[in-house]
């Protein structure tokens, strides 16, 4: 339009001003990109958790574990389409402190009912022929530098050998992606686990199932829990959702501290915007009112203050996501093992610009009224 | 010029109230950010000195060797008798050797805050656990009694989590346990545990007569050494020793490193941010004084005094921001419990925001530091400010 | 009668100072004809700023009636004002009022942001009219890099810009020196004998008079005829 000329230019009137709050605005918008992927990061779980699968863990605890015998029962719950179980092996690679996510599972049905695991046909192959075979995920890989035929030993820390032996050593047959983003654990084979385990045989850590498109899961689950009511093993199932998030409240309410500290970051910046902005319409008052003496409307008056204040906030916001995208591509790698899915979502851009866009209204606001309601005589009158 | 410096200073102080609102907001700004500073930092070493209250030095901890975490750990009950028995553990007035074997599993209590489920530790203890820690008090109710289904729980984790107050009846999974007593561990990781009788608990979730570890008193932390000599020159044995201290440090920390990680750089952005609000600030200040400075700098005043007196304005108002963070900070956040999950143990551990002096100082510093970088460009403009041109500017 | 732009019945115009109301012109009756160069002159306090606000709408009279062009300027609406100012109505200030963000050229050409004239149509009026004004190469530079009098000339090009009825100069010289103000003095006369431009013009610098085609007087608020009436 053709007011934007003048409202460049009078947002450059003081270039040092305009830079340092511009400069401000960056800082604050970089920490919000940083601050909401991390957030996504914390949260992605349960995001993108399939609604038809669910998992059912032991009452007392995840950690306890689950008869296998459960197994066949669970697949005879009518809506369910397909069961398969887990288990957490843990372990630890090089060094006690480097613990990882490793998982005996059924080859065959576990990806069948984890159908975002993508694993080449050759790699999959292979490691149904290799009993100590063991999948890992691309960001383990790329972080360990394993490849396909490498020999990889595993510390034991809560499974011990039956022979022994503190170490598992496992074969890499393969190497799998997943289309949630976490590919940092390991798949190994349960027959050769179970059976090469100290104690647990016959035992699994949980089970995870789909259930038909059309069948309601609650009624489902409360299903599966009512079977084993009253066992020795008492059941809990819920969906894969309710799961993951359960387990992230856990840490605490990650998501209300990066709300707190995100708030306390805007409301200094709209101190500091805000006063720019008062400091800047206070000394162009003569201006504005020669403006309303040409002809200008008030409305359009209040259009151009806005449109400065507007301008500098985006000006900055958009450098300072620009900046957090950046710098996230660049770091993603190295967190993909601790927090994968640290990445800025579309959603939380789109609603970085309208925090920018309220913001720059907010603190153009008051200056423009209090301009707005000076009489053009007194405005002239002021030197 | 310290006269000099002196009088301008007090002159610029005396004269902020005309320039209240600029002022305000460097104030504001810089009070955010030591604000978030203490507050982020504050859970680090609140979940420290959680874990280190619980760790002394002469209580020494074994474990299978190479676990890292009690969970990973399993002692056959021959190992556990072996272990108590020897070199440098203390016995007490009958000659028993004080030193529990112990268990825990995780059990699944909800959060009083937000009604959803978490892990908490339910550790199975010989009857000399509560002397093996230094720090274990009674506070209500009593010790449970041998062979019976009963627990005390930590203060801490009576406060978080729902339903465990003196004489409730708690079920987990199929077994029934009843609250028997209430115990405080001077702020610990002890106290956001549940514990009972081992023998109880290894009945309830079929372990048989295995432990994960076994916690002995010793003679003096000098008899760390000994006690782990005697140890590894036992061929039955294969297990590792550390005094708790360690064992607790250890634990915590991954996660105090997160926070500080994640603290650290936020602080530093935040930091920034405030740099270039106060930069404004006083570039406004300068500004606005220019006839003012003018005048002085035409009646004498020197232009060092008068950059000085514009940086020691901005170290005042900073360190007023500084100052009012720190307390606004320490109001809010100072003692808040809070739980989180400890990856080690796999389950809750509950400790307090600890606003520490050190952490104060610390934040004061920085403010000062914003203070003086925000103050520096304007303090070196107003003593270079053309005397004639700005005394024209009427 | 038709030729008579400016005609002003009977207007009072009272402020508030306080508790206490100060009536600053009483009874003014005046009438300015199309093509008229009107000096209005009188001592400091005389009320002449408050009049010339009152001729360009910039204020309404507490009494009485303000006619310009046909139109009863004290009965409109701030918006309808706003537009008929745009319009009708070309400022000339003792401080220039230029923004100093903008060249000459766009400061010119800022009136013309009202109209529905293109960039290039709107670049071209501005340049024509600092060309009136003779500063037709100057049209890039920032006011900071002008004279007074080149300033003042520029502001003068942004009054006549948008063609309008009627020019209200207050103390256009005010702030320059002899041989500036003589200049600009020049250049109105000009501008009412070659451009038919109406101009009423508020000074106390006797040498106004002498461009002007005839003088009012001024005194505590009340109007007395000078020369040339």
């Amino acid at each position: 339009m053709k007011y934007f000329y003048l409202v460049w230019k009078s947002v450059w009137r003081k270039k040092v001003r305009t830079w340092l709050t511009i400069l401000s605005i960056i800082v604050a918008f970089l920490l919000y990109g940083l601050l909401q992927a991390l957030n996504y990061a914390f949260n992605s779980g349960a995001d993108l958790a399939n609604a038809h699968r669910l998992v059912t863990i032991n009452k007392v605890s995840l950690i306890n574990p689950l008869p296998m015998s459960y197994l066949q029962r669970i697949r005879s719950v009518a809506g369910v389409a397909d069961a398969t179980h887990a288990d957490w092996f843990g372990g630890y690679y090089q060094e006690p402190r480097t613990q990882l996510a490793n998982f005996p599972v059924d080859p065959e049905a576990y990806l069948r009912i984890n159908q975002e695991v993508q694993i080449a046909p050759q790699d999959l192959k292979r490691w149904k022929s290799e009993r100590d075979g063991i999948l890992v995920g691309r960001s383990l890989a790329t972080q360990y530098g394993w490849k396909v035929g490498d020999r990889i030993p595993i510390g034991a820390t809560i499974w011990q050998r039956k022979d022994g032996n503190p170490v598992w050593d496992f074969q890499v047959s393969g190497i799998f992606d997943d289309t949630r983003g976490n590919t940092a654990y390991n798949l190994l084979r349960y027959d050769y686990f179970d059976e090469a385990r100290a104690q647990g045989k016959g035992s699994v850590g949980w089970f995870v199932f789909m259930i038909d498109p059309q069948a309601d899961a609650a009624r489902v689950a409360e299903q599966v829990d009512g079977m084993f009511e009253n066992s020795a093993a008492e059941t809990r199932t819920s969906t894969e959702q309710a799961f993951s998030e359960s387990f992230i409240k856990q840490f605490g309410d990650v998501g209300f501290i990066i709300r707190s500290i995100l708030g306390a970051v805007f409301f200094t910046i709209v101190l500091v915007s805000g006063n720019t902005m008062a400091q800047s319409v206070r000394e162009r008052i003569p201006e504005l009112a020669v403006l309303k003496t040409l002809g200008f409307r008030d409305t359009g008056l209040l259009g151009i203050v806005l449109g400065e204040s507007v301008l500098v906030v985006l000006l900055g916001g958009v450098i300072g996501l620009g900046l957090a995208m950046a710098i996230l591509s660049a770091v993603a790698e190295q967190f993909a093992s601790v927090l994968p899915n640290m990445s800025l979502t579309d959603s939380a851009a789109i609603q970085a610009i309208l925090i920018m866009l309220g913001l720059g209204v907010f603190t153009g606001v008051m200056p423009a009224m209090t301009a707005m309601r000076l009489s053009i005589v007194d405005a002239l009158g002021r030197r | 010029m310290i006269k000099q410096m002196l009088a301008m200073t007090a002159m610029n102080v005396r004269n902020i109230r005309f320039r209240i609102g600029a002022s305000s907001v460097a104030v504001l700004g810089v009070a955010a950010v030591v604000g978030v500073f203490a507050a982020v930092l504050s859970m680090a070493a609140g979940f420290e000195r959680t874990m280190a209250a619980a760790g002394s030095e002469d209580t020494a901890i074994v474990m299978r060797k190479g676990a890292s975490a009690e969970l990973n750990s399993g002692i056959s009950n021959e190992a556990r008798q072996i272990i108590s028995a020897a070199d440098g553990v203390l016995r007490n007035g009958d000659g028993k050797p004080i030193a529990s074997g112990e268990l825990y599993v995780v059990v699944d209590r909800p959060i009083k805050a937000t009604g959803t489920g978490a892990n908490v530790p339910l550790r199975g203890v010989e009857a000399p656990a509560f002397v093996v820690r230094n720090n274990i008090r009674m506070v209500a109710g009593r010790v449970f009694e041998a062979g019976k289904q009963e627990l005390v729980v930590g203060r801490a984790a009576q406060q978080q989590f729902a339903g465990l107050d003196l004489g409730a009846t708690v079920k987990f999974g199929k077994s029934k346990w009843t609250v028997v007593g209430v115990f405080d561990a001077g702020g610990s990781v002890s106290e956001s545990e549940l514990w009972c009788d081992i023998k109880v608990l290894q009945s309830a979730y079929q372990r048989g007569n295995s432990y994960q570890s076994v916690r002995v008193k010793l003679t003096s932390p000098a008899a760390l050494e000994t006690f782990s000599a005697a140890l590894a020159a036992d061929p039955r044995l294969n297990v590792s020793v550390s005094s708790e201290m360690e064992y607790y440090a250890n634990q915590s920390r991954d996660l105090a490193r997160f926070i500080r990680i994640v603290g650290y750089p936020l602080a530093i952005l935040m930091a920034i941010g405030a740099i270039f609000g106060a930069l404004n600030t006083m570039y406004a200040s300068v500004a606005a004084r220019a006839r003012e400075i003018a005048t002085l700098r035409a009646m004498g005043f020197g232009p060092v005094a008068v950059a000085i007196a514009t940086l020691l304005e901005s170290a005042f108002l900073s360190l007023l921001g500084g100052f009012l963070g720190g307390v606004l900070t320490y109001l809010i956040f100072n003692g808040y419990q809070v739980a989180t999950l400890n990856g080690s143990s796999f389950s809750q551990v509950v400790f307090a925001f600890a606003v520490t002096p050190e952490l104060l100082f610390k934040g004061l510093i920085a403010a000062l530091l914003i203070g003086m970088l925000g103050g520096l460009f304007p303090a070196l403009r107003a003593a270079r400010l053309p005397v004639a041109t700005a005394l024209r500017e009427l | 009668m038709s030729d008579i732009l400016v005609q002003l019945d009977d207007v009072k115009k009272n402020f508030r100072k306080g508790k206490d109301v100060v009536e600053v012109l009483h009874s003014i009756h005046m009438q300015v004809p199309k093509g008229d160069f009107v000096a209005l002159m009188g001592p400091s306090g005389s009320g002449k700023t408050t009049l010339l606000n009152l001729l360009g709408g910039l204020d309404k009279p507490t009494e009485g009636s303000v006619e310009i062009g046909g139109e009863r300027i004290d009965r409109m609406s701030g918006r309808g004002l706003s537009a008929w100012r745009a319009r009708h109505i070309g400022f000339v200030f003792q401080f220039y009022n230029l923004l100093p963000v903008l060249n000459a050229e766009h400061n010119v050409a800022l009136p013309l942001l009202l109209t529905t004239l293109n960039s290039k149509q709107r670049r071209k009026h501005a340049q024509t009219a600092l060309a009136v004004v003779g500063l037709g190469d100057r049209s890039s530079h920032y006011p900071r890099e002008l004279s007074g009098g080149q300033e003042q000339r520029v502001a003068i090009a942004r009054a006549i810009v948008s063609d309008p009825t009627l020019l209200l100069c207050d103390e256009p010289t005010g702030d320059l020196d002899r041989t500036a103000a003589d200049d600009i003095l020049g250049l109105l006369k000009t501008l009412n004998e070659q451009h038919g431009k109406t101009i009423i013009l508020v000074t106390h610098d006797p040498a106004a008079a002498d461009f002007a085609k005839r003088t009012l007087h001024l005194d505590k608020g009340t109007l007395v005829n000078g020369s040339g009436s």
